[in-house]
């Protein structure tokens, strides 16, 4: 599903340039569910943009399903990621005063989808990521930070992608919210999707299969259960 | 898609009430003082341009000169110099006249049935009627067979008919006393709206021997119009009365005339170059005001913008074209200046027909500052709503999601 080879990445900033990787290399297939993990600074988000299609790499290549990503311009990497990847933020990124169905449908504005096609399958994403239907016309920002998050994975559910990146998704929640969410991911991964969870908490790491450690730039361990 | 597109648009207008609202409220600003200020100066430019028209057209002015007595002038029209044969003079000598209507003009007191009134009491000649382009409600004007028997008849102006019978009341027929003689009513002018020191409307016609005998009790003339035939014999007619009259009162030298002579086409001039200068003294309000309003719209569509570079990035991390994104931004920016240029328009509108109907000042809409003014105010709200938002769009969607 996943193939990167020798990824790197430099940003330069005036005469300055840091490089964030520095030669990755894994795969990741069908179905598993695995966490990224490493300190701040260390390249996992720079490996996640690139990973999710919101950035290219340096040098190196990415095959996603066969294709590679690293050749795409900006319209192409925006088809890809609509049609292939769901993402959940750390800080949701729900549309402020907009009803949470509005939001789920959000990626497919635009598309040839029926207006009722559209809603009937928000509704169903909206269900799948366990949200209850009495919420579905309210407003994002009347919403708790866990409700947010959930609304956050019916939203990247509704393209039925082949992945799911969530970046920091409990980053802002408490305890007992974090773990609710983890589970409704690991319910996702045992639908069969695949999930490439980034956190930097070990302990968050745990729900998934498979722990790719990563620090300064090149990966440090990489552990199956 | 296009629907898509529209609902977009209004969704995210309407879900952000306050900020559309204040958005629009710079360029309703803007467009309806720049209407507003520039109606009021047309309309005073036109209403002044109308009331010098009113005297009549092609009208050239003699008035007797200034008095000198050892070098020290009285001021114009201050002696008595012209008489009714000089009118008789210019009329039947000088080719291209087409009226000659002498005054003998003195303010007096007049009392009719109970009610009094101070005016204008006009001696002069059925001519009069011609040059002044004066025109009857009800009777007639002064005939010749009037002034050739000095009759006690009289013309009212409609303003001194009010004054003296009441709004809308025909006295033809009744009889007004001035100067402890009884004068018959034999018509009313029709109001032309003129103001000024020689109101046509605050006056009172009599034939020009009556006013000699019985009002002002001499035999000169206080001013005389002269309606020449034509705009192109202006000149030519200027210059021939003066020779005539020079000729008649034995003057050599032309600085030493005892009369002037002045045309309309001077004081059309010059009360152009009055309200031209009005004109463009509203004109720099309303500009600056359209400046203030279109740095108010860039500073609304900026903020806005970049407050919402997030929800750029959001749609792009979620798939959405970059075109689609840059659509609807200039969607929303368009339907915000359109609306607001709508309203503005409409409130421009609204205070102008404010200001003519409580400050009873005329004002004149020009279509040229209303697609001044929205085309201003357009441009930069769609320039500065669009332009932030096509960058925020050129932007890595990771960099728009972090943008703070």
């Amino acid at each position: 599903m996943i193939e990167c080879k020798d990824l790197k990445k430099i940003y330069v900033s005036g005469d300055v340039e840091t490089e964030a990787l520095k030669g990755v290399t894994f795969s990741i297939a069908k179905g598993e569910f695995v966490a990224i993990i490493g300190p701040s600074g260390s390249g996992k988000s720079t490996l996640m943009h690139i990973l999710g299609a919101l950035d290219t790499p340096t040098s190196g290549t990415y095959f996603l399903d066969g294709r590679e990503v690293s050749k795409l311009d900006d319209d192409q990497l925006s088809d890809l990621r609509r049609e292939k990847i769901g993402f959940v933020f750390q800080a949701f990124n729900l549309l402020p005063r907009t009803t949470v169905l509005r939001n789920v449908m959000l990626p497919l504005l635009y598309s040839e989808t029926s207006q009722q096609e559209r809603e009937e399958r928000a509704r169903q994403c909206l269900k799948y990521a366990g949200m209850e239907e009495s919420k579905f016309y309210n407003l994002s920002n009347q919403l708790s930070g866990g409700q947010m998050q959930r609304v956050a994975i019916a939203r990247s559910l509704i393209n039925n992608p082949a992945i799911i990146f969530a970046d920091e998704p409990t980053g802002n929640l408490d305890t007992k919210t974090s773990h609710v969410v983890m589970e409704a991911f690991q319910e996702l991964h045992k639908k069969g999707h695949t999930i490439i969870l980034i956190t930097h908490e070990p302990e968050i790491a745990e729900f998934a299969q498979r722990v790719i450690t990563i620090r300064d730039g090149v990966i440090e361990s990489d552990l199956r259960k | 898609m296009f629907k898509d597109l529209l609902q977009e648009t209004f969704w995210s207008l309407s879900s952000n009430k306050v900020r559309s609202g204040l958005t629009m409220l710079g360029i309703v600003i803007g467009i309806a003082s720049v209407i507003t200020m520039v109606s009021i100066g047309q309309g005073a430019q036109a209403s002044i341009a109308s009331s010098i028209q009113s005297i009549g057209s092609n009208l050239i002015i003699v008035r007797p000169g200034a008095q000198r007595t050892a070098g020290v002038s009285g001021g114009a029209g201050s002696s008595a110099t012209l008489t009714l044969e000089d009118a008789n003079a210019v009329k039947s000598e000088i080719q291209n006249v087409q009226a000659v209507a002498p005054e003998d003009s003195k303010r007096s007191q007049v009392t009719a049935k109970g009610t009094n009134t101070n005016t204008q009491i006009v001696g002069t000649l059925p001519d009069y009627a011609v040059v002044r382009s004066i025109a009857m409600e009800a009777g007639s004007f002064i005939t010749d067979q009037a002034v050739k028997s000095s009759a006690k008849v009289a013309v009212l102006g409609s303003t001194a008919r009010d004054d003296l019978f009441g709004a809308g009341v025909d006295p033809t027929g009744q009889t007004i006393r001035i100067k402890n003689v009884d004068f018959d009513v034999i018509g009313v002018t029709v109001a032309k709206g003129g103001s000024g020191f020689t109101n046509p409307d605050d006056s009172i016609y009599i034939p020009i021997s009556s006013a000699q005998h019985y009002i002002t009790g001499d035999t000169f003339i206080s001013t005389m119009s002269v309606q020449a035939a034509d705009q192109n014999s202006m000149v030519a007619v200027q210059n021939q009365i003066s020779d005539l009259l020079l000729k008649r009162h034995s003057i050599t030298d032309p600085l030493q005339a005892d009369f002037s002579l002045t045309n309309q086409a001077d004081i059309i001039a010059t009360a152009s170059s009055v309200t031209g200068t009005f004109t463009m003294l509203l004109a720099s309000i309303a500009g600056i005001s359209l400046l203030v309003g279109g740095i108010g719209i860039m500073n609304m569509m900026l903020t806005t913008v970049t407050e919402r570079t997030r929800e750029i990035g959001l749609r792009k991390a979620v798939g959405i074209k970059k075109l689609y994104i840059n659509l609807q931004f200039l969607a929303e920016a368009v339907a915000l200046t359109f609306l607001g240029g709508l309203v503005g328009v409409l409130l421009g509108w609204g205070a102008s027909w404010a200001v003519t109907k409580f400050a009873s000042m005329a004002t004149q809409i020009s279509t040229s500052s209303i697609l001044l003014a929205f085309g201003v105010s357009a441009g930069v709200g769609i320039l500065f709503g669009f332009y932030p938002a096509r960058r925020a769009a050129n932007l890595s969607p990771m960099e728009a999601l972090r943008y703070e």
